[in-house]
């Protein structure tokens, strides 16, 4: 099924007899059964204003797309979204719709916000098959219940999404590097700690444990990033040597799509906590790969495959989701009450169960 | 303002309820004698009053959750109350509610400046929350006008923003967990010092759903530390569509400034009369401010004032020092004070698209004419969000209602020009009957199934953002349940 307007996409979701399987580029592994529901049909920018920061799209339109036209007038989704192709070997054109869908951020997300941050104003057809529409197209907006947070992140479990209204940034005019020879996870969090909580606006903070190198980012005006260059130096010259990247943009990419597992055998979790119990919690990972990003605040694992890292952690404060691998829940199941709550919230949304069913619990 | 009937039944309860309430609370945290009651009878929004039933402040989580139990079994709704700052009446008690007040619970639970978080409990003001964390230089970046009095309990229920918010988002963007106690009593925990909460965004949908949801209790925050310094630029122009074309390409350029600020001939005039802040005779003024290092500063303001030289400004004042910094802010800061010696006045905040700005304000102007009422205008020009005030005689009869319908007015003009009924004072009651001109029937009723889910018996603050006509059925279903 691939509709092409959102009168034939409600159309569709209010005649269905059983679960669909919603899809936009369909390259962030979601692995629910059903028919396939495509929403790629639905395609095309709608509304940018560059002068507002504002765009709006049809949710099919692919991520390309949209970055193309934001760069033409230099600007750019300032919340950084992964691509998912090369960690999952999958392909296809990522969607705007997937990217929300997923809540899909990346390393700016530390200083910038999330795509949830960003997104001002959604359109979807629920699971009876109405449209609805929430929040609009102006960055300050609170007018009745905020449903687009409510939807960013929920995977297609409470509507199919329609169409998406983003704030949006300009591009930085210059970005530089730097790279800290830290010795272990410890250490790494304790200097990025200490970088992000300078008045220097770091835009990205990972560690990668394998090259004993801690990167972080500087974006903004020339003279600006020069100067806080030389700031940060003097923040995180007492944890290792300290010298600058050559290839600023590449570094971020690969932090971002995390380069260091594609091709890499076993299991792949995302696991978001406090910074400062990432230490503790890579020690007892025992993983075969690690990757930190957020200041700490996000560990990327590699293990072995079909290992249940949350009977092996414990209860953790923060959540685990298993992004490449099978066998187990793919989100975190959550406590008790909670769980009642959005169980309550995706039967009221999608009453008979008919989108991305078990996707989220 | 109409409200719905108060539920004879409960009010007859009222003694069984005090004695109820006082096994569970400290004596003086239950407020009961009509003479103290008085003091609930309103928030900011004082055009409209009605003293509650009771009053009660507890000061744990715990007390809340027995205080919500009980009214729950009782049937008694319940309106939560922050410091009372709503300027949309979103603390507006009913004859027949428990108002549950949280300004007892201020303490700050946990400072953690190496995650960047504090964790307070909600009846905490905003500006004490930066208070807490300055010795280290640190800051909690939302900062809505009323921040010296105004609690976190309200900033989330209403998501509240400032003027700052360009740069640093609004209270959903720096809300990290929350604890919150459900309509049953039921205590829920979300979030916490981890960026991104797992599951359905439990905390986006709270986070300005106007105290309907449940009561907050505790909030986990973002901290930031603070820029090293920041100045203003003041730009005058004869005429709004060229101011509007200047901030359009002053955000088109790559700056980020952390505020615009946007007034216009009537504002200007109003606080340079009241706080002699030495403004230009002029009919828009933009006061722009950048953060950083000096050079940094300098750097900015200096590109800002390229932009709006191309736009041929009456007058531009870029400011040197902290006095000139304070001196261009102070009028803007005093717009309220300054309209309100001129007379009474009404505060909307619908939000429009920024390249709105001239059609909006050149159709505001026609509606003053014929309504015969003055309007003021200022604004946060970065983000759209308008804050025309009309001044009206609250002793003139007929006026305030002229007023509202005025002010009705523009804000159906502010959601047909592609925005919104309200940028960051909430629906509250003053909005609600607007709601339908924003959204459709089935838009609302995908919002109030939310509440549904959180509140079955629609107890807590239940007369509120969604238009009474609407939310008839399901308080109803409520008193006959009884």
């Amino acid at each position: 099924m691939r509709p092409e307007t959102e009168g034939q996409l409600a159309e569709i979701v209010a005649r269905l007899s059983e679960p669909v399987r919603i899809l936009g580029g369909g390259t962030r592994g979601v692995f629910t059964s059903g028919a396939e529901l495509s929403v790629t049909g639905l395609n095309g920018i709608e509304l940018y204003e560059p002068g507002a920061l504002t765009l709006v799209t049809k949710a099919g339109t692919p991520v390309a797309e949209v970055e193309a036209a934001l760069a033409a007038e230099g600007q750019r989704l300032a919340f950084e979204p992964m691509d998912h192709r090369g960690l999952l070997g999958t392909s296809g054109a990522p969607t705007i719709g997937g990217v929300v869908a997923a809540n899909v951020s990346g390393p700016r997300r530390v200083h910038a916000g999330a795509c949830r941050d960003f997104l001002l104003g959604v359109r979807y057809v629920d699971g009876l098959g109405q449209v609805i529409k929430n929040g609009g197209r102006v960055m300050k907006n609170v007018t009745g219940y905020d449903l687009v947070k409510l939807m960013a992140g929920s995977w297609g479990t409470l509507g199919v999404l329609t169409e998406v209204s983003l704030k949006v940034l300009p591009m930085a005019e210059a970005e530089e590097t730097l790279c800290v020879a830290v010795d272990g996870v410890a250490q790494a969090v304790a200097a990025m700690s200490a970088a992000l909580g300078s008045p220097f606006e770091v835009s990205g903070a990972a560690f990668d444990p394998a090259a004993g190198q801690m990167l972080l980012r500087v974006e903004g005006f020339a003279g600006s990033v020069a100067y806080r260059v030389e700031q940060l130096r003097g923040v995180v010259g007492g944890f290792g040597d300290v010298s600058m990247a050559g290839d600023s943009a590449t570094l971020w990419r690969d932090v971002r799509d995390v380069a260091a597992f594609q091709g890499a055998p076993g299991d792949v979790w995302r696991i978001s906590v406090k910074p400062s119990d990432a230490p503790d919690l890579a020690d007892r990972l025992a993983a075969d790969g690690l990757l930190f990003d957020w200041g700490g605040g996000l560990i990327w694992a590699r293990v072995s495959e079909g290992t249940d890292l949350r009977a092996k952690l414990g209860d953790v404060a923060g959540h685990m989701t298993l992004v490449r691998g099978k066998g187990q829940a793919k989100l975190q199941p959550e406590p008790a009450p909670v769980a009642v709550i959005t169980e309550q919230l995706r039967r009221r949304f999608d009453p008979r169960g008919f989108l991305n069913p078990g996707l989220m619990g | 303002m109409e409200m719905p009937t108060p539920n004879a039944a409960v009010l007859a309860r009222k003694a069984k309820l005090v004695e109820r309430l006082q096994r569970v609370l400290p004596t003086d945290a239950v407020i009961h004698d009509e003479a103290e009651t008085l003091a609930y009878e309103c928030d900011a929004l004082t055009a409209y009053k009605c003293p509650p039933m009771l009053a009660v402040l507890p000061t744990t989580t715990q007390e809340v959750s027995d205080v919500l139990r009980i009214c729950h079994e009782e049937g008694v709704p319940v309106v939560p109350r922050g410091s009372g700052t709503s300027l949309a009446g979103g603390a507006l008690p009913t004859a027949d509610c428990v108002i549950l007040g949280v300004a007892r619970m201020n303490d700050v639970l946990e400072t953690d400046y190496a995650n960047r978080v504090i964790r307070v409990q909600s009846g905490r003001t905003n500006l004490s929350v930066t208070g807490a964390v300055e010795e280290e230089d640190f800051f909690y970046a939302p900062d809505p006008s009323s921040q010296l009095a105004c609690a976190i309990a309200g900033n989330v229920a209403m998501n509240s923003g400032g003027a700052h918010c360009l740069k640093y988002g609004v209270t959903t963007n720096n809300l990290l967990g929350l604890t919150m106690v459900m309509m049953d009593g039921t205590v829920i925990e979300i979030g916490g010092a981890h960026l991104d909460a797992g599951g359905l965004d439990l905390l986006g949908v709270i986070c300005g759903s106007e105290g309907q949801l449940g009561v907050v209790t505790e909030a986990t925050l973002r901290i930031l530390r603070k820029p090293e310094g920041a100045r203003p630029v003041l730009i005058a122009f004869d005429d709004n569509e060229v101011a509007g074309q200047c901030v359009s390409d002053i955000i088109k350029s790559g700056i980020l400034p952390v505020a615009i600020e946007f007034m216009d001939t009537l504002c200007i005039k109003a606080c340079e009369n009241f706080a002699k802040a030495g403004y230009p005779d002029c009919n828009a003024l933009l006061i722009v401010e950048v953060e950083g290092s000096e050079a940094e500063i300098d750097y900015q303001l200096s590109k800002i004032v390229e932009i709006a030289k191309r736009h041929n400004p009456v007058e531009l004042r870029e400011s040197q020092s902290e006095e000139e910094s304070a001196k261009i802010w102070l009028g803007r800061k005093s717009a309220f004070g300054a309209m309100g010696q001129m007379n009474d006045y009404m505060c909307l905040d619908g939000t429009i698209p920024v390249s709105s700005l001239p059609m909006v304000l050149r159709r505001i102007g026609e509606l003053s004419a014929q309504y015969g009422l003055a309007v003021g205008n200022v604004f946060h020009a970065g983000d759209g969000n308008m804050h025309p005030l009309i001044l009206f005689d609250a002793n003139k009869p007929g006026d305030l209602e002229l007023c509202e319908e005025f002010g009705a007015e523009i804000l159906k003009l502010c959601v047909d020009a592609g925005g919104c009924l309200t940028g960051e004072h909430g629906v509250g009651v003053e909005k609600r009957d607007l709601m339908l001109h924003q959204y459709t029937a089935a838009d609302l009723e995908a919002q109030m199934a939310v509440k549904d889910v959180f509140d079955p018996a629609w107890l807590m603050n239940p007369a509120k953002v969604f238009p009474l006509s609407v939310t008839e059925a399901r308080r109803d279903a409520r008193i006959a349940a009884e």
